[in-house]
């Protein structure tokens, strides 16, 4: 049976179609699930998507960690299931305190729209499993806070337990050891700034998000 | 005098900053811009946010007990960001 994708929509939302799209051509039976339900009724994996939810408002992320849907989703996330957040999603994730630390303003305050060059750097995660350490990806970023900041304790956790998933080959916009995106302790919770589903056809200029997004499935088959 | 059945209200201000060591990035935009417009005088620019609310407690201690949680869980990201609150008796006209 293919996979289940729950791709989380809030207002503000607004890649969660390209999500679905992305995940579908991979085979995923991917579906929206609304930010007010409080259950996710049998999925394999869930991907919370760029956007803007609930506007931003306060901080990113800030106001969308307590819509409804998010206890199921730490309930899921606890248990072992496949969490992937995505731009907006990844300041969620971080401000739900389900990956650590979090997202600033990016260093010159411009908000970055291009693609950039990613190296894999951990292949311990749901999202890179099924990728070399050391590829380079092509994949575009689209944000104005993705300067991911922590602590040093945070930071020197992060490289010694391989918690560094993806990093920057030319920092955009001055995270902290080039990171462009991060997993829990378990690896099962991952997030990213770049958006690997606008890199999912040749059409839109690169696939290489494609073996991102089919680790997430091939995660999905691995606990199933 | 107060009757005993009116919760005692507070004016809040929150002023959100960047924790020490925390890049302000906003803040040293702005500060880059100040000789051009003659402030060479001007140095130390930060930026932050500032919320005002009120809140009903029966006293100035459990008030700010409130406001401290509300700062740590939603107000301000802790990683990044610190809070001051200024509390006062009596609802501001």
């Amino acid at each position: 049976m293919a996979p289940q994708v729950g791709v989380l929509l809030f207002p503000g939302s607004n890649c969660e179609q390209d999500v679905v799209e992305a995940f579908s051509t991979l085979g995923a039976d991917a579906r929206l699930v609304w930010h007010g339900d409080r259950s996710l009724g049998g999925l394999d994996a869930v991907v919370v998507p760029g956007g803007f939810a609930h506007g931003d408002y306060l901080r990113p992320g800030a106001i969308a960690r307590f819509s409804p849907v998010m206890g199921a989703v730490t309930d899921f996330a606890r248990s072992g299931g496949p969490v992937v957040g995505i731009c907006n999603g990844f300041q969620v994730l971080c401000e739900a305190g389900l990956l650590p630390g979090a997202l600033q303003k990016n260093a010159g305050l411009r908000f970055l729209c291009r693609t950039v060059t990613l190296r894999v750097a951990s292949t311990t995660s749901v999202l890179t499993g099924e990728v070399e350490i050391g590829t380079e990806l092509r994949i575009p970023i689209n944000h104005f806070s993705g300067n991911y900041t922590c602590t040093p304790d945070v930071l020197a956790r992060l490289q010694a337990q391989d918690q560094i998933v993806l990093r920057y080959v030319d920092n955009p916009n001055g995270s902290m050891d080039d990171i462009a995106g991060v997993r829990n302790e378990a690896g099962n919770v991952v997030g990213l700034m770049p958006h690997p589903e606008r890199a999912s056809s040749a059409l839109l200029g690169s696939e290489d998000g494609r073996p991102l997004l089919a680790s997430v499935l091939a995660a999905t088959r691995a606990i199933a | 005098m107060r009757d005993d059945d009116v919760m005692p209200s507070f004016s809040v201000h929150v002023e959100v900053s960047q924790r020490p060591g925390i890049a302000d990035p906003e803040g040293a935009t702005i500060e880059r811009s100040l000789p051009a417009l003659g402030f060479d005088e001007v140095a130390g620019v930060r930026v932050g946010k500032s919320i005002r609310f009120t809140v009903e407690a029966p006293d100035e201690a459990t008030a700010r007990a409130r406001v401290e949680d509300l700062c740590d869980r939603f107000l301000t990201n802790p990683v990044i960001e610190d809070a001051t609150i200024h509390l006062t008796e009596g609802v501001a006209a």
